[in-house]
């Protein structure tokens, strides 16, 4: 995977994680002409885009759209999974997810997908493994109060 | 000063915002804040504000004077502090940025950090955005932590060490070690990463792959893991809709590919846990689909054995009726990629296919395209046809250009009927006109002149489609270049395929005229409707009035129709005793190549091949030349064969004098053709004997004069040239070598290298035997791009054996026509 975005409806970004090294100018340039293009896409439309020479697999998920930048080689039904599985894992994490979660608490957001890809692959199969690791990893912060993430632990 | 406000009621405030310029305050506000915190290195209040930068960044506000601050907080003793810490070096600091190598030392000590879940941080920002200095550094430490027994670290060291082999591809060797016995693994993580990693290794690699082959026998292992994976019970642990751990078998599938590729006992190996996961996996889900996807691609790519093949293209068409948009996609994509391999098992599923045409995804439609094109052949050409051409009508116009350009190619190679041809070309031509390339149009002019039969009734119905509708450009191009030269036959009536319309000259010209003031006529169309016009002044009895048309234009603004309107002038006046040869009916083009002579006289002394480029056949357009210089009108293309016609038939006046000034012409006549050409220039009448015995006009690909490459011992070897059409770049050189000795010449092997500029394909040979007494000859094609257009050398190696006793020679080979490299 080449790179990953959140973004909402009115194509506000939530989220962006990048494998490959691009200047800030180019990130935002890809991010605006993606954004634009697959939320000019009809909803009856197939989940997989090609856009300059990568495949796009994006997937909707209530009001945020799940945007993959994957290379010639991978397998875009399986990058579908992956989605699946991210979205599972914060849904399983803050409790029924949704967008304003993800707004309020980005950097958890962050560090739940940074436990479960690295470098663009998945470095865990396991749903457990990766909540167990989060779990442990948010006890380690100082100043931790309580059990539940919703509580801001260590507020930075 | 106050505590910094905390990172949740920063977010809640800027939502509060209702303007862009509104929020920008407040985020200029607390940037300042920021900054001022970051001035008093406070050490308790760090974090929050990088955190709050991390946001105002992620809303597209300028964040680099934190990048330091990440780094103090990486090289804090807090876990809180790391943790936001190298998210903000992911973030903020790419390998561009001058402050990111001094995390290599926070990086090195983390990673040896007692806790696993700070080494964790430290493994995980090095993966993603380590440069290659880094890399470098902390290459030794991954490697280390490759071989620990903490399977959370080990999974995550294997993908840090792919993004190092990324990046420096020399270490990849100090990873094999640790490679071992990474598949013995039960943890499912190290288990997929490992996977993930041999196959960086293998993809990059030759001698790993092959290492990995066959000394460290990782099919079988691949085999056996698989194998487990499906076999074994429910796991709630890495079950995915009763899928046993998804992501693990579609990598080992993709590992399998890559090394079962070209590799007999390998693709042996996996053939029956191939079968088995493709018989045997459950559709009903995305899960399942994505397994046998990535088995259909193993199986294609691997040698494997015909049954599986069919298995899995029967997959691919099952795939095909799937209710799911994304799983038809992927199986189109897929069956474009086997479509040549293939191609029976392909076209079984041809109308599932076609019916694709119709969906209402664009990619879908695209790639339903695409396969349609592969899939056309002589026996479906009618059905397929019609199917396309209803596409046509009715699809995108981004599409509109690639399906004409489809249809043409398509109907070029299998068209069953001359009057098939011209009525699908003339439906494309009135459905989708404007969207045609405009190298069609040429190519469509030199089609119709070919079918002589056809003239009459190619011509009636361009004609009528013109009065129709004058918009599509390409159409009226070809429409007005056929009136002018058939339009005798059009007001003759003469029609024989359908019913003949009655209409007059003028008429005709009305139309003709009607293109020239037209506002939605390009300067091109307005050429070719006044070259049309003038050519039926030998067609047409109404002289005064093409006369009259004629020189209004003699001072339009448009330089083009002034410098012909001028030049058609000046053949009213001054040279009207030649203007019916002039304007004579076009002979046949034809497609082949030609030998020098022909082509020295269409130079006209010219030394690039420009005007040979001119692709418009019957334009006369010779910027650089002055408008009254009937020697320039003579070098133009469409002229010049009409001379050839000519010369016979009135050998007395016209004859002499044109003979007289190509004559001219060839003295003029600027860089000769190579040794090859045998005809000498200065001997007129020779010049046109070449000329009639070979069709003069010919199709821009075919104007490069063939040469000697090399003459030794009794074997030649000449170059034939082709210019490739769809690639200008290309020059495709057909070999043929013969032998004048008395004994054959075996084992005939030729091999050539160009320049590192050039790139080379050389096509297998017709045959290794070069027969004596020049009884026949080997050809073999090359085919060399020439991108910076420079100019063509070769060297060539000849090894044959003769007379019983092998003989090897080089030779250069520098005579080669300038036409052909330019």
């Amino acid at each position: 995977m080449q790179f990953m975005l959140l973004f909402s409806r009115q194509g506000k970004l939530r989220l962006q994680k990048w494998y490959v090294p691009l200047s800030d100018k180019e990130k935002k340039k890809i991010t605006r002409e993606l954004v634009q293009t697959v939320l000019a896409r009809k909803p009856k439309m197939c989940s997989f885009l090609e856009w300059r020479d990568l495949k796009i697999v994006y997937k909707r998920y209530a009001s945020l759209y799940f945007c993959c930048a994957i290379e010639d080689q991978d397998n875009e039904l399986i990058t579908l999974e992956i989605i699946h599985r991210y979205v599972e894992l914060l849904d399983k994490y803050f409790g029924s997810v949704c967008e304003l979660d993800i707004i309020f608490n980005f950097e958890k957001a962050y560090f739940i997908l940074d436990e479960f890809l690295l470098g663009g692959e998945a470095q865990e199969t396991s749903k457990k493994n990766v909540l167990k690791a989060i779990e442990q990893a948010d006890l380690l912060q100082e100043n931790f109060s309580s059990q539940s993430p919703h509580n801001c632990l260590s507020t930075p | 000063m106050p505590a910094p406000i905390r990172l949740r009621e920063l977010i809640r405030t800027i939502r509060t915002a209702r303007t862009q310029a509104e929020e920008r305050e407040m985020i200029q506000k607390e940037c300042a804040a920021i900054r001022s915190s970051f001035r008093e290195e406070d050490n308790t209040y760090r974090c929050r504000n990088v955190a709050k930068l991390l946001y105002m960044h992620m809303l597209g506000y300028p964040a680099h004077f934190g990048q330091l601050e990440c780094l103090k907080l990486i090289a804090s003793q807090k876990f809180t502090d790391k943790r936001i810490g190298y998210l903000g070096a992911m973030l903020l600091l790419d390998e561009r940025q001058d402050v990111h190598l001094l995390m290599t030392n926070c990086i090195k000590n983390d990673l040896n950090h007692s806790t696993q879940y700070v080494q964790g941080l430290a493994l995980c920002t090095l993966g993603c955005m380590g440069s290659s200095e880094m890399c470098r550094d902390l290459a030794g430490e991954v490697e280390k932590l490759l071989k620990t027994s903490n399977s959370y670290l080990r999974k995550k060291a294997a993908l840090c060490a792919v993004h190092v082999i990324r990046k420096v591809p020399e270490l990849m060797e100090m990873f094999l070690p640790a490679t071992k016995n990474l598949l013995s693994e039960k943890n499912h993580g190290v288990l997929h990463t490992s996977v993930v990693l041999l196959t960086e290794m293998c993809e990059r690699s030759p001698d790993m792959l092959s290492h990995f082959r066959k000394n460290e026998k990782l099919v079988p292992q691949l085999v056996r893991i698989l194998k487990n994976l499906i076999m074994s019970g429910y796991s709630p642990e890495h079950d995915v809709s009763g899928i046993s751990d998804p992501f693990l078998q579609v990598r080992i599938l993709r590992l399998l590919r890559i090394l079962g590729k070209g590799d007999d006992d390998s693709s042996e190996a996996m053939n029956d846990i191939l079968a088995q996961v493709a018989t045997n996996t459950e559709t009903s889900k995305n899960v399942g689909n994505a397994i046998l996807y990535e088995t259909v691609l193993t199986i294609m790519d691997i040698k494997s054995e015909s049954g599986l093949r069919v298995l899995a293209i029967n997959i691919l068409g099952r795939f095909l009726l799937n209710n799911d948009k994304n799983i038809r996609y992927v199986a189109l994509t897929s069956l474009l990629k086997t479509v040549q391999t293939d191609h029976n098992a392909v076209q079984r599923h041809r109308s599932t296919i076609v019916d694709c045409l119709k969906d209402l995804d664009v990619s879908i439609k695209r790639r339903a395209m695409e396969l349609s094109f592969a899939l056309v052949n002589g026996n479906n050409i009618r059905g397929m046809m019609k199917e396309l051409l209803y596409f046509l009508d009715s699809c995108d116009p981004d599409f509109k250009a690639d399906c004409a350009s489809g249809i043409f190619l398509a109907a070029e190679k299998y068209a069953p009927s001359k009057r098939w041809h011209i009525d699908t070309i003339m439906r494309v031509l009135t459905t989708a006109g404007s969207y045609v390339r405009d190298d069609s149009v040429p190519n469509l002019i030199q089609l119709i002149t070919n079918s002589v039969e056809m003239h009459a009734y190619t011509v009636q119905r361009l004609y009528k489609a013109l009065l129709d509708d004058i918009s599509q450009q390409p159409l009226v191009q070809v429409a007005s270049w056929c009136i002018g030269e058939y339009g005798d036959l059009l007001v003759s009536g003469q029609c024989e395929e359908e019913e003949p319309i009655q209409v007059s000259e003028d008429e005709v010209l009305d139309v003709l005229e009607g293109l020239l003031v037209s506002n939605l006529s390009t300067p091109v169309t307005r050429g070719y409707s006044l070259t049309a016009i003038m050519k039926l002044s030998t067609r047409f009895s109404s002289l005064n009035r093409i006369k009259k048309v004629v020189s209004i234009y003699g001072s339009s603004i448009d330089v083009e129709l002034q410098q012909r309107a001028v030049e058609y002038n000046a053949l009213f006046k001054k040279y009207d005793h030649m203007r019916p040869a002039l304007l004579e009916r076009m002979p046949i083009m034809e497609k082949t190549a030609t030998n020098g002579p022909s082509e020295t006289v269409q130079t006209n002394g010219e030394t690039d091949s420009t005007i040979l480029d001119t692709k418009h056949l019957p334009s006369i357009s010779q910027p650089a030349s002055q408008a009254n210089d009937l020697l320039d009108l003579l070098g133009g293309n469409d002229v010049v064969p009409i001379i050839q016609t000519t010369v016979p038939t009135k050998p007395a006046s016209a004859g002499g004098e044109l003979l007289d000034l190509l004559g001219d012409l060839s003295l003029t006549g600027g860089p000769t053709p190579t040794p090859a050409s045998s005809v000498p220039m200065s001997q007129p009448p020779f010049l046109l004997d070449g000329l009639t015995s070979q069709p003069l006009f010919n199709d821009i690909a075919a104007v490069i004069p063939p040469m000697t490459a090399y003459n030794k011992n009794g074997l030649i070897i000449e170059f034939t040239f082709e210019r490739s059409n769809p690639n200008p770049n290309i020059a495709v050189i057909t070999i043929h070598a013969t032998n004048s000795t008395e004994a054959d010449m075996t084992e005939f092997v030729f091999q050539a290298a160009v320049p590192k500029t050039f790139q080379l394909q050389l096509l297998s040979p017709s045959s290794n035997v070069v027969p004596a007494f020049n009884q026949g000859s080997v050809t073999q094609v090359i085919r060399v791009l020439n991108p910076q257009k420079q100019q063509l050398r070769m060297r060539i190696k000849l090894t044959y054996t003769h007379k019983g006793s092998p003989v090897q020679d080089l030779a250069e080979v520098n005579n080669f026509p300038p036409q052909s490299w330019q």
